[in-house]
């Protein structure tokens, strides 16, 4: 019997008409002069604000510490000792406090904090970009003096700086509540913004030389309650009082950040964080908030393309389908279903999926569907006991046997440092490259690829460790820490923590944007078919008549980009469905041009499982269609209509059939704006895998390959303001082993694998494991895709002086 | 340490005159080499220590507390009252001394620790063992440039003579001192700023509550913060008995304090007087002190307690050393600085003076006292510059009020038939530096209104010719 079981029946043995027993956390204060119900440890503006007072603020912020800095939340409280002037924002609620935020005292103060804002502000509201939706400005309004008597000339500074790539400071505009310092500090973790000077001249500033290039820099725009902060794609684009908003959910990683989506003349201008409880807590990563501008982007696919002699062509979307359902009827009966592979699925929305998971398997027939492009971890990650973001942020152990977090999944690593920052979790790191959250990190293991099962075996055994996982909670987060090897180590790695641990949750750290709910609503092989590694080295061999993309882009996200490469040009027939003309697509006989975030509704699954609404906002560009119309109107061609009018009917059709999306339908999402939990796939494949990796040859290094935030993604290197945040791609090496290795730091030289070899800068790295080469993936310069062979247990290299 | 005893007994030390009155602070002040441990053991140096090495930590406790040892850093609360203010049984917990003796006036901190820096230093560890203490932070304002000398060198001294460390004099009390130099910061003689400061962080307030020091202080622990005279104190008293001590003074401010005086007096300099009963008039002239005003004049104002506390009239003189009384007179005793203004002063530019000092020193972190402050002075230096405008007096006041609601102290004058508004003000900032900025306008303006109004631009109205209009245009020259 549990405990809750107990309190069940006690409570029934009761009798009925008993008062329920007074709740511990209930704490009763006076808000002017109404009694109200606050909680424990509330502090007074949130409680009064939760009972409909809300209290003018500028600096509180209700997710980071309070400061009591702008006084503007000041209020009259009474614990016995007659009315004392106290700020909101850091009293907590006390038994029989009397609060007053409307006496004549309370109105002299915010009128007194007002005039003295203000003084030195510059009053530039016409052309500032937060006009109208100022709280400087709405605060003034409602509790402000109506004149100001200050005739001194104001504090100049120059205007604006540029703090960052992205961000632009006003000093002349700013009211120093210390939001985006404490932002920086407390939440990010990146304390580059720092206030200088005291009294009068206290001003924000970077410290020389040393810009705010923060991942999270634009939230400090969010929450700047002035127009001091600005960022560079939406500076002087349009007024508050133009946009036009929806919410939404961000798809550019798998975390599903809730964000309001602005437009201005059917133009996608700016995204918002929108405060998720269990996900975000209002943050967005900068690459997701910019990157909206790809979608604006004139090199958009604009219209279906059709290969002539003349190479890719323009075409109607008539003409493009048919050509496209024609290559896939021929490949039908060149070689069955069993030679068409589809891959992809993963950009899209639930509904996208779910139509071209209906149309590839149930139309087409072909069991070879595969969202994920060999950069993940087994989709049988996902049936094992999910654990939320909550429960990773809530748990008393997390570890992590996941890529970096801060570059893949970035607003997750917020939540994760949280949860360390704030004494809730420890951090047990395995990583075969230190990153973003080692500091954070109770202990941190770095690994040699293919050495990760002993390492988790020896720190299981670790009575320390031991003791700590035995303490409460365990959460693991589980993802594909490095391209160039296999699977097989991290799952059997995976595994070995889960036989010591079986109550531990499982975060399934996979990253692109709906590639939980793509894998979920049927982007995967029926039993026979194949992977997408599979799937490409069947191509490669010529066994493939038709490869079709759904905004898939296997030269750049194929670790393998040999194999991509030879796939491509091996397989018969290649229809690809895309935003943009990628190195891949450009490969295709049939391009359909596919409408964007912003520009079409539907669901997204993050990698809790977890269910939101996208929405449109724009039209598509040009006469681009969703992914899952596109499946529809080829399902029609191939003689088996799936019949879906609108995208709604495609959510109900995935409610009705797919069993762990039951019940999330359009209707139960608009009662629930956090989104629902799908239930954990049952069985959905075993993860089973034994690794093979030998010991490394003394003479060679271990190659580890991972990406950055920014990368050559086409979100990224299609949006302006991102796509020169992208490093080029340099060997990163311990310093030592750059003496063992005889080259010099900044010099090209020349790493070799089995697989092929590239000429690249060496860079010292001291984060860097030694024996192991670290090389971003995906970047500008050497591709070291080239590097890596799919097949291969690890990537073993050798550096050579040119 | 290579100076030798030399037992030469100076006249007085630079800024200190001696007299024949109680000295418990200031007993070894004579002496050149006051400073050195070998004179500090000669003179009874470390036997308050011995002495609290063989009681009960909450003996001792008990002793202070007995004793009503006052704070001497401003606010004057009894330091055996704030050590028993910590949670119980959550360690470490610390004790933070604060040398950033920095309020206008005040000089009187940087004398003991330049003069008896082993005095200090023994205080603390009787502090810590009292308290039950684990490690003590001994912060020294940045420009104390020879305290910071004396003290390091004393603390040297006192570690190799095993009086600091571990198992101190062979006992199990352990206790390390670390010292820090401030960088220059008025606020951060405020104790969460110091503490702030201490933890390499900005300089800035935090507020109480939550962040009450002797519950979350330093690094999030429990944590006293005393005044060096407050803690100089405890070697006597650990000598002499709580007896002793009460019998000097009043009941309610036993013992003694260091006054600092500044200003038009004869004879300026720190001065150790008996509290509660030595009256501002013993002190200003009183031959045994400051001897009375320079060249004769007379007293315009003095400040009785540093550079933001009100300020007092000649009405006051007769008030005695003693918190409560002063504080109801409409001003505070604050940090022993008295600053006398005789009949020459010109006063506006006296309370510009302060004001552009605290306006200077705010840290910026509460609105009203980083904009308030710096309109104040912007108002006042116009004002002084003979610029300022009627509007411009009601205008200092307004501002004022944005930074302290309400009724502001001041002191009774007879002369303007005013009666005293007592202590303690409202302010909508963290700590007192705001508040500071405006205490020297609102006295000034207050005490002296016709100072004020005597600078200020006199607009002469023209008056309206009584010639017909027409006449006028003809005079113009018929254009």
């Amino acid at each position: 019997m549990t405990l809750s079981d107990t309190a069940t029946e006690s409570a029934a043995e009761s009798p009925a008409d008993d008062a329920p027993p007074p709740d511990p956390n209930a704490v009763s204060v006076t808000l002017n002069g109404t009694t109200i119900i606050a909680r424990k440890g509330e502090l007074v503006i949130a409680a009064a604000e939760r009972h409909g007072e809300y209290i003018p603020r500028f600096c509180y912020h209700d997710r980071m510490n309070p400061v009591g800095m702008c006084r503007m939340c000041l209020v009259e409280v009474d614990s016995g000792r007659g009315p004392q002037i106290t700020v909101s924002c850091m009293v907590t609620v006390a038994p029989d406090m009397k609060i007053d935020t409307e006496s004549a005292t309370v109105k002299r103060m915010q009128e007194g904090v007002l005039e003295l804002l203000l003084a030195n502000h510059p009053l530039d509201c016409p052309v500032c970009d937060k006009g109208g939706e100022c709280p400087l400005q709405d605060q003034t309004l409602a509790y402000g003096p109506g004149e100001s008597r200050f005739v001194e000339e104001k504090r100049h500074y120059e205007k604006p700086v540029p703090i960052s790539d992205l961000v632009f400071l006003d000093r002349e505009r700013c009211i120093l509540c210390d939001r985006c310092t404490r932002f920086a500090d407390e939440v990010a973790g990146d304390a580059m913004i720092q206030f200088t000077s005291r009294g009068n001249n206290t001003q924000i500033a970077t410290f020389p030389n040393e810009p705010f290039s923060s991942y999270f820099s634009g939230n400090t725009v969010q929450i700047c309650p002035v127009g001091a902060l600005t960022a560079q794609p939406y500076r002087f684009k349009a007024r508050p009082w133009d946009l036009e908003q929806t919410e939404s959910t961000c798809t550019t990683c798998a975390v599903g950040c809730r964000t309001v989506v602005q437009s201005s003349r059917n133009e996608l201008l700016r995204y918002q964080g929108v405060d998720s409880d269990p996900v975000n807590w209002g943050w967005l990563c900068d690459r997701g908030r910019f990157n909206f501008e790809a979608i604006n982007s004139d090199s958009r696919l604009a219209e279906p393309l059709v290969r002539t002699a003349d190479g890719l062509v323009p075409t109607s979307w008539n003409a493009a389908l048919s050509a496209a359902a024609t290559l896939i009827t021929d490949a039908l009966a060149a070689g069955g279903a069993e030679r068409i592979g589809v891959l992809g699925g993963a950009r899209g929305t639930n509904e996208d999926a779910f139509a071209w998971a209906r149309l590839a398997h149930d139309v087409i027939g072909s069991p070879n569907v595969y969202a994920q492009l060999g950069d993940g971890l087994p989709a049988g990650v996902l049936g094992l006991n999910r654990a939320t973001i909550d429960d990773v942020a809530s748990a008393t152990t997390i570890v992590l046997l996941a890529p970096d977090l801060k570059e893949e999944l970035p607003v997750l690593y917020l939540r994760v440092r949280d949860a360390v920052q704030n004494k809730r979790s420890k951090v047990i790191e395995f990583t075969p490259k230190p990153g973003g959250l080692t500091g954070q990190a109770w202990r941190s293991f770095g690994y040699e690829p293919g050495t990760q099962v002993g390492t988790v075996q020896q720190a299981l055994a670790d009575p320390v460790i031991a003791a700590q996982l035995a303490k409460g909670t365990v959460a693991i987060v589980a993802g594909r820490a490095n391209l160039a090897e296999t699977t097989a180590a991290t799952v059997q790695a995976l595994q070995a923590l889960l036989a010591a641990l079986p109550d531990a949750k499982v975060l399934p750290a996979f990253r692109r944007g709906n590639v939980v709910g793509a894998l979920q609503l049927g982007m995967r092989p029926r039993p026979g078919g194949l992977d997408s590694r599979s799937t490409l080295m069947a191509a490669a061999d010529g066994k493939i008549e038709c490869l079709i993309l759904v905004g898939c882009d296997p030269l750049a996200d194929f670790p393998d980009t040999d194999l991509a490469r030879r796939a491509l040009a091996g397989a018969r027939r290649i229809v690809a469905v895309d935003t943009f003309l990628t190195e891949s697509s450009k490969h295709a006989h049939v391009v359909l041009a596919a409408a964007a975030y912003g520009e079409k509704s539907g669901t997204t699954t993050n990698l809790e499982g977890r269910v939101t609404t996208v929405s449109q906002q724009v039209t598509p560009h040009g006469t681009s269609r969703p992914d899952w119309m596109i499946a529809t109107a080829l399902s029609k061609l191939l003689g088996s209509d799936l019949g879906f009018t609108s995208v709604g009917e495609v959510t109900s059709a995935a409610a009705r059939t797919v069993a762990t999306y039951a019940g999330i339908t359009t209707e139960a999402l608009a009662q629930s704006p956090d989104g629902i939990v799908a239930e954990v796939p049952a069985g959905i494949d075993p993860i089973n895998a034994v690794s093979s990796a030998v010991g490394r040859n003394s003479y060679d290094f271990r190659l580890v390959a991972s990406r950055k935030l920014y990368d050559q993604a086409v979100g990224t290197a299609m949006s302006p303001s991102l796509a020169h945040l992208a490093v080029a791609a340099t060997a990163h090496v311990h310093p030592l082993d750059i003496e063992r290795a005889g080259v010099h730091v900044g010099s090209d030289v020349k790493l070799s694998s089995p697989k092929g070899s590239i000429i690249i800068r060496v860079e010292a790295d001291e984060t860097v494991v030694r024996g192991t080469v670290w090389v971003p993936f995906n970047q500008a310069g050497a591709n070291v895709g080239e590097l890596i062979d799919c097949t291969a247990v690890v990537t073993d290299l050798r550096i050579e002086n040119l | 340490m290579s100076e030798s005893l030399t037992g030469t007994i100076m006249p007085h030390a630079p800024g200190f005159i001696a007299g024949d009155r109680p000295r418990i602070v200031t007993s070894r002040f004579e002496y050149e080499d006051s400073y050195t441990l070998e004179r500090y053991l000669a003179t009874d140096g470390y036997s308050g220590l011995r002495a609290c090495l063989t009681r009960a930590a909450a003996d001792v406790h008990n002793e202070v507390k007995t004793a009503t040892v006052l704070g001497r850093g401003g606010a004057g609360f009894p330091a055996g009252v704030k050590w028993g203010l910590t949670p119980q049984g959550k360690f470490p917990r610390y004790l933070v001394v604060n040398g950033d003796e920095s309020e206008p006036g005040t000089y009187k901190d940087r004398l003991l620790m330049e003069r008896d820096p082993h005095q200090l230093i023994e205080g603390c560890l009787i502090a810590c063992y009292a308290a039950g203490l684990s490690q003590c932070f001994l912060y020294i304002r940045g420009e104390m440039a020879l305290a910071q000398e004396r003290v390091a060198t004393a603390l040297n001294d006192a570690y190799a003579a095993g009086y600091v460390g571990t198992n101190i004099l062979g006992s199990n009390f352990s206790v390390d001192i670390v010292l820090h130099w401030g960088a220059g910061a008025y606020v951060v003689g405020e104790e969460t700023a110091l503490i702030e400061s201490l933890e390499g962080n900005r300089g800035m307030p935090r507020l109480k509550p939550p962040f009450f020091p002797a519950a979350i202080g330093l690094y999030g622990q429990p944590t006293i913060v005393n005044n060096v005279e407050t803690l100089a104190n405890l070697p006597w008293l650990l000598v002499n008995g709580a007896a002793a001590y009460t019998a000097i003074g009043t009941e309610s401010s036993p013992g003694t304090r260091m006054v600092a005086v500044s200003g038009h007096v004869r004879r300026p300099g720190v001065y150790e007087i008996v509290n509660g009963t030595t009256t501002f008039r013993d002190l200003v002239y009183g031959n045994e002190f400051c001897g009375g005003i320079r060249n004769g004049n007379e007293l315009k104002a003095f400040v009785p307690g540093g550079g933001s506390a009100p300020w007092f009239l000649p009405d006051q003189l007769d008030l005695p050393f003693e918190g409560k009384l002063v504080g109801a007179a409409g001003s505070m005793l604050g940090s022993g600085a008295i600053m006398v203004m005789d009949d020459t002063t010109d006063i506006p530019a006296a309370a510009l003076t302060l004001t552009r000092f605290y306006a200077h020193e705010s840290c910026g972190k509460c609105t009203p006292c980083r904009e308030g402050g710096t309109w104040l002075e912007r108002i006042l230096s116009r004002i002084v510059a003979g610029n300022g405008t009627d509007a411009d007096l009601d205008q200092l006041l307004e501002v004022g009020e944005s930074i302290c609601p309400g009724s502001f102290p001041h002191a009774a004058s007879e002369r303007l038939g005013l009666t005293a508004v007592p202590f303690p003000y409202k302010m909508t900032t963290i700590c007192f530096v705001g508040p500071s900025a405006f205490a020297p306008i609102h006295s000034a303006l207050t005490l002296f209104r016709d100072e004020f109004i005597a600078k200020i631009v006199k607009r002469t109205l023209i008056p309206v010719t009584a010639a017909p209009i027409a006449a006028a245009s003809a005079a113009g020259g018929g254009q």
